[in-house]
């Protein structure tokens, strides 16, 4: 028998919020998965939006190409704000 | 890199705090303990909901009952959270379950002692709980990441199991001379089995070493076992209950409570499968695979139709 896909689950807790990966189950379906995951992760009222996502379908980046991947954002520090001195003067900015 | 490299790299990380992600380089003998330590912690929360189960039907009033439905269901949760926690490292769900029913994995071996009372209810959820809390505070901060998180989640769920079952004990405790000594009947068959769930002594623990240096474990055996022999001398002097061990004392140098030693060739004879419930527990566990086997079957089916129905209404949509 073919067995249960594995499915991945994001919960948005309230409203307003992103919807956050929280675990991931079996199940036959979407729907399924959608009516598990109610269960399994919100049964405290954890949440108020569910997204399922078959596990398969999920790209990953690589850990091991995770330096070169990551590396052209290292040196760019002028993009934070912190970067810039300004006179004491100046406030609210 | 060398694999001696990939150790040392590994270890660092280790060293440094940072979590080991599935995807992360790691030494087989760290997936390999992961997979039977984490495996073994899903197969309990799942054999686990057998003793309990048994008192569903009997419990005392309404209020009892929703209760111990909400705390079995959760069992049921930690084992399906742990379950997905363990495949991350690249075991399947059904390798993981024919481990449990063939006898390969092995399960907490608290679960194979019987509930005989009501009164087991509550000292399950006080002790059995408690002391799976000990245990599962410290693995929270496990260096493996799905571990950990999975943990943490256990733990926000498992402090109400502790207190309902207190609770439980508490309004025994303050009853009737029968529900008294009901009382103080689970805590004398509970409270050594209870002890004998944080393992062997940390001399005769076979993993604990290399754990603790992988930061799976950060407390020894016999530092949890302390630390909650500590917390619950308390407990049970608010219940009036006294603990069935009379070498109990605290010892002011150590600044710990003293207590008497296990009985291992028990707790030995318990694991290699000679309890009172072994084989109960897992004709149960059989039962309930074999009998599911044809929902799980038809749901898949079901599934594979519905997908093959909208397949060809969209072929139909298109040609249209």
């Amino acid at each position: 028998m073919k067995n249960w896909p594995l499915w991945e689950v994001f919960i948005r807790s309230k409203s307003g919020l992103h919807h956050k990966h929280v675990g991931s189950l079996h199940a036959a379906d979407a729907e399924m998965a959608i009516e598990n995951a109610r269960d399994v992760y919100t049964r405290r009222n954890e949440g108020v939006s569910i997204w399922v996502v078959e596990s398969k379908h999920i790209t990953a980046s690589d850990p091991d190409d995770s330096d070169p991947l990551f590396e052209p954002a290292k040196d760019k520090v002028y993009r934070h704000p912190t970067f810039y001195d300004l006179p004491d003067e100046v406030k609210y900015m | 890199m060398t694999e001696l490299n990939f150790e040392k790299h590994f270890q660092d990380k280790v060293d440094a705090e940072i979590k080991i992600e599935p995807k992360d380089w790691m030494p087989d003998a760290y997936r390999k303990t992961l997979i039977r330590q984490i495996s073994q912690h899903a197969h309990s929360e799942v054999v686990g909901m057998l003793p309990e189960g048994n008192w569903i039907s009997r419990a005392p009033s309404l209020r009892r009952k929703l209760i111990l439905l909400a705390k079995i269901q959760d069992e049921a949760g930690h084992g399906l959270y742990l379950y997905s926690a363990a495949e991350t490292l690249g075991i399947s769900r059904e390798e993981l379950v024919e481990q449990l029913l063939s006898g390969k994995a092995k399960y907490s071996s608290i679960f194979n002692y019987p509930t005989l009372t009501w009164a087991d209810i509550g000292a399950i959820g006080w002790l059995v709980d408690g002391a799976a809390i000990m245990n599962q505070v410290m693995l929270t901060r496990a260096s493996y990441g799905p571990y950990a998180r999975a943990m943490v989640r256990i733990c926000k769920e498992e402090s109400f199991h502790q207190r309902q079952g207190y609770e439980i004990m508490l309004t025994l405790a303050k009853g009737s001379a029968a529900q008294q000594h009901m009382a103080q009947d689970a805590l004398n068959r509970w409270w050594w089995p209870s002890l004998m769930m944080f393992g062997p002594k940390d001399d005769d623990s076979a993993h604990s070493q290399q754990s603790m240096k992988w930061k799976i474990k950060r407390k020894s055996n016999d530092e949890l076992r302390q630390q909650f022999v500590d917390v619950t001398v308390q407990q049970a002097e608010v219940l009036g209950l006294a603990i069935p061990d009379p070498d109990l004392k605290w010892n002011e140098e150590r600044g710990h409570y003293d207590f008497g030693e296990i009985n291992w060739d028990e707790f030995w004879n318990v694991v290699k499968g000679n309890g009172p419930c072994n084989k109960q527990r897992l004709d149960a566990r059989i039962k309930a695979h074999e009998d599911g086997a044809w929902v799980r079957e038809a749901a898949m089916a079901y599934a594979e139709k519905k997908e093959q129905r909208k397949l060809m209404e969209s072929a139909k949509a298109e040609a249209a």
